[in-house]
């Protein structure tokens, strides 16, 4: 009897620690984020807030355009998000309301390329670019992301389960043209779900790296994560800088987790889920 | 398309308001923008990727230049030394990250689940976090942690192997995690471990709220202690999941990228041990100038992703009935 009352308290304790071990690498990256490159190397190493981080952001500005790189990573996120909804929201209520011509096998395709591992595109990909003019344009980064085949899915599975049919049908009866529907009755059902898209895409562009990488050629015009990547070195890393720069990069991130985390991981499973 | 009512539409209706568009044609409208662009940046790519698997080019030397080899980028990577070590890396990281996930994450969340209430979207949470978090900024970080003499990784494994009683099971002696070959992949798995964990174990814990609540309140009355319920409960009923999770694991641990990109600042680390083969395919393309035999790499990486794919198929997949 005693190992049955025993046995989940191990198991809270386990639990516990593991949450913390989770989010202890968080707190350190703050933490070093205030404090210079040599106390961060110190024995011990420092294990609460410090004052350096003015010093570091200054260290961190005088070496990369790290302004200029936040601003990048926030105009293609955002460009990135808006395209996304509109498209996937206009295609994804196409694929569940409409019957035409190839729509089978359109939706089969597109669920294919989904499961096709993403580096095989990786070589074309740059060579398009390169065609189109558009190295070193953060065009590159939010044109082609805007025709997202999970975002197709997602729409077409919350048109499916929660706009009714009829409904459609009546607003076409009072005389609502097509684009009215789609503006003025499907776009504010859809917010929700436009909603949890719109998180998975900003994120999503805002971490993403390869992409720049492979497209962004020139310093001023690296996002967040390839302007983080451009500090490393082989000798004499400026790691209090870096650990600011970091901080800064995943500050939103939590603050966006923090408002919609229950949405926003119901979203990300969404598709492995259903 | 067959509503026939809609052909001659009541005159009341504001029909001519320049902006019309019949039901005929809006669905070609509302899908036009995904699918022109899902045409250039989506199917384009992947077809062009298997034409250039057999020509060789040189990007600097401008298009003109690419030539048909036919197989000789394959027979290049297939005897290409480099490669098999990236894939044998690559198989051993997916591998040693891929499976504690699952170990961990399956007991996680069946305790989160049945002991878990108010403070269980806390605790998910805090598993979830690393997932959503930028790769490259935590990758950055890690590489403090791994430091060999100020890193608290090893300050941390230091002071408990001072610890009586279970002292023995860890290293007195600081581990050079990254510029030591025998220690790159398993610094590689541990970040990949701890960033992917979370994911499953809200996989698990949505599978685990479909499960009937009466099977266990049966199991109780038939005196089935917690254990034994997981056992000859839990686990079976979750078999779908971890077919689905582990397929996951497999696919996304073969195109390991990023965690070790930065933890080995690109280049791989000491004697290439933490090169992935998506890695290697990057620089082949981008550092070495060779397309074609990048996207020859690139297909036998996606057939190796393919094959294994297909053999965890055969391990995991919940059969039905007798075979």
């Amino acid at each position: 009897m005693q190992t049955d009352r025993l046995a989940p308290r191990a198991a809270y304790l386990l639990v516990g620690v593991g949450g913390l071990i989770m989010l202890a690498p968080f707190y350190f990256m703050f933490v070093f984020a205030t404090h210079s490159r040599t106390e961060i190397f110190n024995l011990p190493p420092p294990l609460f807030f410090g004052q350096d981080f003015m010093l570091n952001l200054g260290i961190l500005t005088s070496k990369i355009p790290f302004w200029r790189s936040l601003g990048w990573s926030l105009y293609v996120a955002l460009a990135s998000t808006a395209l996304t909804l509109v498209f996937c929201s206009m295609g994804g209520y196409a694929f569940a309301m409409f019957e035409f011509r190839f729509k089978k096998q359109l939706f089969t395709l597109v669920l294919g390329t989904m499961l096709l591992p993403s580096f095989l595109g990786m070589i074309p990909t740059f060579m398009i670019m390169d065609a189109f003019g558009w190295i070193d344009q953060p065009r590159a980064l939010y044109i082609p992301g805007a025709a997202s085949a999970f975002g197709i899915f997602m729409m077409r599975q919350f048109v499916l389960s929660s706009i009714p049919k009829d409904l459609i049908e009546a607003a076409r009866m009072d005389g609502c043209g097509e684009l009215g529907i789609y503006w003025r009755i499907v776009m504010p059902l859809l917010a929700p779900a436009m909603g949890t898209l719109g998180l998975i895409t900003f994120i999503a562009s805002w971490n993403n790296f390869i992409g720049p990488l492979i497209v962004m050629r020139s310093p001023e015009m690296y996002t967040l994560p390839l302007a983080l990547r451009s500090m490393q070195s082989p000798v004499n890393t400026e790691w209090g800088a870096v650990m600011a720069g970091s901080a800064i990069a995943t500050l939103p991130l939590l603050v966006l987790f923090a408002i919609a985390s229950r949405r926003l991981i119901d979203g990300l499973t969404a598709g492995a889920v259903k | 398309m067959s509503s026939l009512p809609l052909d001659s539409p009541p005159a009341a209706a504001p029909r001519a308001k320049g902006w019309s568009l019949s039901p005929a044609m809006a669905p070609y409208v509302l899908i036009s923008p995904f699918v022109i662009l899902f045409a250039i940046f989506g199917l384009f790519p992947l077809v062009f990727s298997f034409y250039l698997a057999f020509q060789s080019w040189e990007p600097t030397a401008g298009l003109s230049t690419m030539k048909f080899v036919g197989l000789e980028n394959f027979a290049f990577a297939i005897t290409d030394e480099w490669f098999w070590k990236s894939l044998r890396n690559t198989a051993w990281l997916a591998f040693a990250a891929g499976v504690p996930q699952h170990v961990v994450s399956i007991p996680l969340a069946y305790f989160i689940h049945t002991s878990f209430k108010r403070t269980r979207n806390m605790a998910v949470g805090a598993y979830f976090l690393p997932y959503i978090t930028s790769t490259v900024a935590i990758s950055m970080m890690f590489g403090t942690l791994f430091s060999t003499d100020y890193g608290l990784i090893n300050i941390t494994l230091h002071a408990m192997s001072e610890w009586p009683g279970i002292g023995w099971m860890f290293p007195s002696h600081p581990i050079d995690w990254l510029n030591r070959a025998e220690n790159v992949k398993p610094a590689i798995s541990m970040v990949v471990f701890w960033r992917y964990v979370g994911f499953n174990t809200v996989l698990y814990l949505a599978a685990l709220q479909t499960i009937p609540k009466d099977i266990y309140e049966a199991a109780t009355m038939d005196g089935a202690g917690r254990w034994q319920q997981f056992w000859y409960i839990t686990i079976p009923s979750l078999k779908p999941m971890i077919f689905f999770g582990v397929t996951l694991s497999v696919v996304g641990g073969l195109q390991l990228f990023e965690e070790p990109f930065i933890l080995t600042g690109g280049r791989g680390g000491t004697d290439q041990a933490g090169m992935t083969t998506a890695m290697y395919m990057y620089r082949t393309a981008f550092e070495f100038n060779d397309f074609g035999t990048a996207s020859a790499l690139s297909w036998l990486l996606f057939v190796f992703v393919a094959v294994l794919t297909w053999l965890t198929n055969l391990a995991f997949k919940p059969r039905g009935g007798s075979h």
